[in-house]
């Protein structure tokens, strides 16, 4: 059953050092609020389990936080490189992490199939690829009734799954519109689901049948974080701020720089800032 | 229309490979230009998708990631990305994946993973998101890039997207069933795979450009079709709506005050 608590009672009681976790939002709907509470409490030694790494675990691996990182795509979207993860990886610091890369689909497939209680998701792909070279997770299997030759990758199940979605209802009940990414799945694929959300309404009487919703059932707790995706966007409530992804790039690239822009933005802070970083944008 | 750069050239070439009838599977960058503009000049009922779960999408900028809130509020629909990746992609509903590169060879082999070592990487690129199955998924791909001889080299560092691998029929040996690159628009040329050997050969120049110049940029020798074409200069159209499109996405990318 879903508990509205606040940001740090909602991370504190369901994030665990060593953890494997996932902060899950495709572009739209990034957990960052909830990302940046993780760090404020230093919850460490993760594994990160997300599509696109982006901007969220760009911050904490800099800050030291990830042990392993599984993902499919480890740029800041149409402006280039993850410098603080490229640190990372090609210099150890702040320290080493392990890598896990897959392609786009199996990361997608695995949420599914780990929110279908199937150990493996089984898909046409990396065909021709080096990733099945580089990872050992990348295996195949023969089809039963015809014998083609698929990739089977294993379900992702996070320990811990946060998303940012529109709207709780009073029950907690979650609902999500726009891109709706891997939210549902991710949610539905952890053992323990938090989320973080603009706003709460009495209820969902009298909107469309076929909305994303996640009944609060299959919620921890949720936490009401009015702009917690930014830079990402909330669709409905702000849009994304393109021009802080391009000034990441910039702050990414050096470690002072980095390390002072967190003391100030995130460590320093609290949740609340949140909802006046967007306020610019609407 | 003779003022224009080689990069517009490229974009609009590519732009003009496009058919009004066509399901394309959009990369970011110079594949998302390319596509909008031919949606805005000869191919108004194309249809294009974005891995992001956008279908049918039509931005009235261009988006800086593949999931800006402008795709899906312009979209036709949009789906999860599960099934963007199952239904759509993997079921073969894609006629043409649009796609650039960091390393590209003359096969087609695309690297956007690392370069160097995989373990120990001089350089670690963001990796292949959605490309490994686009490059195997859709009916055929179409390859955007700027020539430069480290990004057109002789071997890449990693196959992060199978083109025509070794040449020849390699892709029918490893059981897949698409096209694969059928074409290349650099800033410089237009290229088209060999039949037999499948090695991209230039079959047209853009205005101004040498063979030397082309030789220049490319890491590997560079092979020329029987008849050479030279690729037709923009027009007054599709110039005003590359730049009109590149001026709003400025505007739209700078943050408001």
């Amino acid at each position: 059953m879903a508990a509205f608590l606040s940001l740090h009672d909602a991370v504190a009681e369901n994030l665990r050092p060593g953890d494997t976790v996932a902060f899950e939002g495709f572009t739209h709907l990034i957990p960052h609020a909830a990302a940046h509470e993780a760090i404020r409490q230093g919850i460490g030694d993760l594994t990160l389990i997300r599509m696109t790494p982006d901007i969220v675990y760009d911050q904490m691996i800099g800050m030291g936080l990830a042990k392993k990182v599984v993902f499919s795509y480890a740029g800041n979207p149409g402006v280039g490189l993850l410098r603080r993860m490229r640190d990372a990886i090609e210099n150890g610091y702040p320290r080493a992490i392990e890598t896990v890369e897959h392609s786009h689909s199996a990361m997608a497939q695995a949420y599914e199939a780990g929110a279908s209680g199937l150990p493996l998701a089984v898909f046409r792909g990396y065909k021709g690829a080096d990733l099945a070279k580089v990872n050992p997770d990348i295996r195949s299997v023969t089809c039963p009734f015809t014998g083609e030759q698929l990739a089977a990758v294993p379900a992702h199940r996070p320990d811990v799954t946060f998303i940012h979605a529109q709207k709780a209802s009073a029950a907690g009940d979650v609902l999500i519109e726009g891109i709706i990414g891997v939210q549902k799945e991710a949610a539905l694929a952890a053992k323990r689901a938090v989320v973080t959300v603009e706003e709460v309404v009495p209820d969902f009487k009298g909107l469309h049948p076929n909305l994303c919703i996640l009944p609060h059932w299959t919620i921890r707790a949720i936490a009401v974080v009015p702009g917690g995706a930014h830079p990402s966007y909330t669709h409905g409530y702000y849009p994304r701020d393109n021009a802080a992804y391009l000034e990441w790039d910039k702050v990414s690239a050096d470690r002072d720089l980095f390390a002072a822009w967190m003391q100030d933005n995130v460590l320093a802070v609290g949740p609340e800032i949140f909802a006046s970083r967007v306020e610019a944008l609407k | 229309m003779s003022d224009f750069t080689p990069n517009e050239m490229m974009t609009i070439a590519a732009a003009r490979a496009l058919k009004n009838d066509d399901v394309c599977f959009v990369g970011i960058g110079a594949p998302s230009a390319a596509c909008n503009v031919a949606r805005l000049t000869h191919a108004p009922g194309i249809t294009l998708i974005y891995e992001s779960g956008t279908i049918g999408t039509a931005p009235d900028v261009l988006p800086l990631s593949i999931g800006d809130g402008e795709l899906c509020e312009t979209a036709l629909s949009t789906v999860s990305v599960p099934e963007m990746f199952r239904y759509w992609l993997m079921g073969g509903r894609i006629s043409i994946g649009f796609l650039g590169a960091a390393q590209l060879d003359r096969f087609g082999n695309i690297n956007t993973t690392v370069i160097g070592d995989y373990a120990h990487p001089k350089v670690r690129l963001p990796g292949g998101g959605g490309a490994p199955e686009i490059a195997t998924s859709c009916g055929e791909i179409f390859i955007t890039l700027k020539q430069a001889p480290r990004s057109m080299v002789k071997k890449i560092d990693f196959f992060t997207s199978f083109g025509h691998g070794e040449g020849g029929d390699h892709r029918q040996r490893l059981g897949i069933r698409t096209k694969g690159p059928t074409l290349l628009i650099t800033d410089l040329a237009v290229w088209r795979p060999d039949p037999e050997t499948r090695e991209f050969t230039v079959t047209s120049l853009h205005p101004g450009v040498t063979r030397e110049m082309v030789q220049e940029t490319c890491g590997w020798p560079v092979r020329y079709a029987a008849s050479l074409d030279e690729t037709p200069p923009p027009t007054g159209l599709e110039l005003g709506t590359l730049r009109d499109l590149q001026a709003r996405t400025a505007a739209a990318h700078q943050r408001k005050t």
